[in-house]
C-alpha cells in the first residue's frame, strides 16, 4: 500500500491522533499535562525519541526480516527506544537542568510511552517505506504534542473553576480527554482512514 | 509498595491488587490497552488474560533474578524479560485464535510498555521472594483483567447492545455508537472512577455534605 505522504501526515496528526483516537501515550498525557510550560518540552522530547525510534526500527525491521529473526523484532525495538531515551536524558541534563528536573520521572518513562513503541510497531504493521515511516513518526509526535498542549491549556483553565470534590483528579481529566477525543472525531475522513 | 510497611498476610497480598490497589481503578496504570481494546467484553477479557500471563511470567523471573541483576541495568533487564514473555504470548494468541489476534492487533505487543507490569517488577518482584511476588502479581493481574472487563462490558452493552456477542435488548434498541468509539473509552473509565471516588468519599465522610468544600 502506498499512501501519499500528505495523507499520512494529516491522518496521523488529526483524524487518527495517537493519543485521542488510538489511546497511545496516555500516561504522560494525563501525568504531564497539568501545566503548559512542561507540556511543550515533553512533547518535543517524545517527538524526538519517536523519530529516532522510527528510524532505527526501520533499519532493524529490515535486518530481522532479512535474517528471518522476526521473533526478535519486539525485543530489539524496545532496546533501541530505551537507548534513545537515555540519550535525550543525558542531553537535557547537560543543557537544560531546569527542564530536566521539571520533567522528572516522566522523562525515563518515555521508554514505556506506548506512543513511541506504537509508532515503531504500526509502521512495521503497515509496511511503510522509509519516507512514509519518517512522516508517520513526525506526524505522530506532532499529534501527541498537540493533544498534550490542548489538554494542558484546558487543565490550567480548570484550576480556576469550582468543581465538586468527587470529580477532582483523574476522573475529570478523563472526561475532558473524552470531550477532546469527541472533538477530534470531527476530523474523521481527513486523510486516509484506518 | 511503601518501604517499611508492615508485612501483609498472604490473602491480603493477593487481595491488594484486586481491590485496594486495583491497577485500573485506583492506580490508573496501563491505560493504553485498557481503553484501546475494551470495545467488547471478549477483547477485554483476552487482553486481561494475556497481560496476566506476562505479569506472572516476568514477575517470577524478576523475583528469581533479584539478587543477580545489578541495580544500574535493572530497568533494561526487566524490560527485556517482559518483552520476551510478550513475544511468547503474541505467538500463543496467534496460534489459539486468529480472530482475537486480529482484533487486538499491535496492542498485544504493546503489553511490553504496560506500566502495570514494569511497575510490579520494580516495586514488588525485585524485593520479594518468588512465592509472595507471584501472589501479588496474580492479584494485580486479576484486578487488571476485572477492570478491563468492567470497561469492556459497559462499552459493549451501551455501544452495541450486546454482551459477549449476544444481543441483550430487543430489535428496537438504538445502540449508543459513541461508546464503542474512542471517546466512549474515556467516558466509561471516567465514569467508573467517578463512581469509586463517590463511594470512597461517602465512606470517608459519612456526615459531611460533599459539595460543601470545593477546592479552589
Amino acid at each position: 500500500m502506498s499512501e501519499p505522504l500528505s495523507s499520512i501526515f494529516i491522518s496521523t496528526l488529526l483524524a487518527n491522533n495517537l493519543v485521542l483516537a488510538m489511546f497511545l501515550g496516555l500516561c504522560p498525557f494525563l501525568g504531564v499535562s497539568a501545566r503548559l510550560n512542561t507540556a511543550l518540552p515533553m512533547g518535543a522530547a517524545s517527538t524526538f525519541v519517536m523519530l529516532v525510534a522510527s528510524l532505527c526500527a526501520f533499519g532493524l525491521n529490515w535486518l530481522v526480516t532479512t535474517f528471518n529473526l522476526e521473533f526478535l523484532r519486539l525485543i530489539s525495538y524496545i532496546v533501541i527506544i530505551a537507548s534513545a531515551v537515555q540519550l535525550v536524558e543525558m542531553v537535557l541534563k547537560k543543557y537544560s537542568p531546569v527542564l530536566f528536573r521539571a520533567l522528572g520521572i516522566y522523562l525515563p518513562l518515555i521508554t514505556t510511552n506506548c506512543a513511541v513503541l506504537g509508532v515503531a510497531l504500526f509502521q512495521t504493521a503497515r509496511d511503510y517505506d522509509f519516507l512514509q515511516s519518517v512522516t508517520f513518526a513526525v506526524a505522530g509526535g506532532a499529534g501527541f504534542t498537540l493533544a498534550l498542549l490542548l489538554m494542558a491549556g484546558l487543565r490550567e483553565r480548570l484550576n480556576l473553576a469550582i468543581v465538586p470534590n468527587v470529580v477532582q483528579g483523574t476522573a475529570l481529566s478523563l472526561m475532558l480527554a473524552g470531550l477532546l477525543s469527541l472533538a477530534f472525531m470531527g476530523f474523521a475522513g481527513l486523510g486516509a482512514g484506518e | 509498595m511503601i518501604p517499611g510497611q508492615k508485612q501483609l498476610s498472604n490473602l491480603e497480598e493477593l487481595l491488594e491488587g484486586i481491590w485496594k490497589q486495583n491497577p485500573v481503578f485506583v492506580m490508573v496504570l496501563g491505560m493504553c490497552p485498557v481503553l484501546a481494546v475494551s470495545v467488547s467484553a471478549v477483547n477485554a477479557l483476552s487482553m486481561g488474560l494475556a497481560t496476566l500471563f506476562v505479569l506472572l511470567g516476568s514477575t517470577l523471573l524478576v523475583s528469581l533474578l533479584r539478587n543477580v541483576v545489578p541495580r544500574e541495568v535493572r530497568i533494561a533487564t526487566y524490560i527485556l524479560i517482559i518483552a520476551t514473555f510478550v513475544t511468547v504470548v503474541d505467538y500463543l494468541i496467534q496460534a489459539i485464535s486468529l480472530a482475537v489476534y486480529d482484533a487486538l492487533g499491535a496492542f498485544i505487543q504493546l503489553i511490553v510498555v504496560n506500566c502495570v507490569i514494569l511497575g510490579r517488577a520494580e516495586a514488588h518482584a525485585s524485593k520479594n521472594p518468588p512465592g509472595r511476588a507471584l501472589l501479588n502479581a496474580l492479584g494485580m493481574g486479576v484486578g487488571f483483567a476485572i477492570g478491563l472487563f468492567a470497561i469492556g462490558a459497559v462499552r459493549e452493552i451501551l455501544g452495541a447492545g450486546k454482551l459477549f456477542g449476544f444481543a441483550l435488548f430487543g430489535p428496537d434498541f438504538q445502540p449508543w455508537v459513541i461508546m464503542v468509539l474512542p471517546p466512549g473509552g474515556f467516558f466509561v473509565l471516567g465514569a467508573w472512577l467517578l463512581l469509586f471516588n463517590w463511594l470512597n468519599s461517602r465512606k470517608a465522610a459519612p456526615v459531611k455534605p460533599v459539595e460543601g468544600h470545593a477546592h479552589v
